[in-house]
């Protein structure tokens, strides 16, 4: 084997083999894909499945849509990582979380949304998606202005 | 507004951690018009980790569409008074912050 082709193998295998501590990089295809379904494609999310235990606590009516508060937990078992998505933001992936041993698949934070939408998480455990939707209505919208 | 510090609360609750931090960042989504009309550049958090006695638990990638100043809630299983949380976030700017606290 010739020195530069062995040299490209060591790097290939290094980014394939890059820990969990390294920082991830930003998935920049899925965060300005312009639709959920992209979005998700770009992911490798496919067969996706509805679960009550993917649980999604927010407000019915959101005031103001550059405040809303948005609290996610999964209770699939062995979730691994988890997606936030609003389906009717110009780009709709708001968020992907990626827990190891030690973290609850939990998440709280407040969100902007531009318009009334589907708040869809995802959870995914053993290779598998999970996923729940729930509409917040909008009344001022968050993006611009 | 520029990014600025962060603020951090790590407490026990029960059978887990709850982490509350605050980073002070403008999250602009890149459509916000200045008072002059213009477009405001896109300026928000990419990446953020938490770290549990220096091991890293939490990895996050986030848009713009999290609200300015966000403030994010997390929990970890079980946890002792004294465990060290450290949080870090990255932006787009390639500006970047991090803070650490005990559990109390």
């Amino acid at each position: 084997m010739n020195p530069l082709r062995r040299a490209l193998l060591g790097v290939a295998a290094a980014l394939l083999l890059k820990p969990f501590a390294a920082l991830a990089a930003w998935h920049k295809e899925a965060f300005g894909a312009k639709s959920a379904p992209d979005a998700l494609k770009s992911l490798g999310v496919a067969n996706a499945a509805p679960s009550q235990d993917v649980v999604i606590e927010a407000p019915q009516i959101a005031e103001n849509g550059a405040v809303v508060p948005v609290e996610i937990t999964s209770n699939v078992k062995g979730t691994t990582s988890i997606l936030v998505l609003i389906d009717k933001n110009p780009f709709p992936l708001v968020g992907k979380f990626d827990f190891a041993e030690g973290a609850l698949p939990f998440i709280k934070v407040n969100l902007k949304m531009g318009e009334t939408s589907d708040v869809r998480v995802l959870a995914e455990a053993g290779g598998k998606h999970y996923f729940a939707t729930r509409e917040i209505k909008v009344t001022i919208g968050g993006c611009g202005g | 507004m520029a990014a600025g510090p962060m603020k951090m609360r790590a407490t026990l609750a029960g059978s887990y951690t709850d982490v509350r931090v605050l980073m002070t960042h403008p999250m602009e989504t890149g459509q916000r018009k200045d008072a002059e009309g213009k477009l405001v550049p896109l300026h928000f958090i990419q990446n953020l980790t938490v770290k549990v006695n220096g091991r890293t638990v939490i990895e996050g990638q986030t848009s713009q569409a999290v609200s300015r100043n966000p403030v994010f809630s997390f929990r970890l299983r079980g946890g002792a008074k004294g465990d060290k949380i450290e949080v870090s976030w990255l932006d787009n700017q390639g500006e970047t912050n991090s803070t650490e606290t005990a559990v109390a």
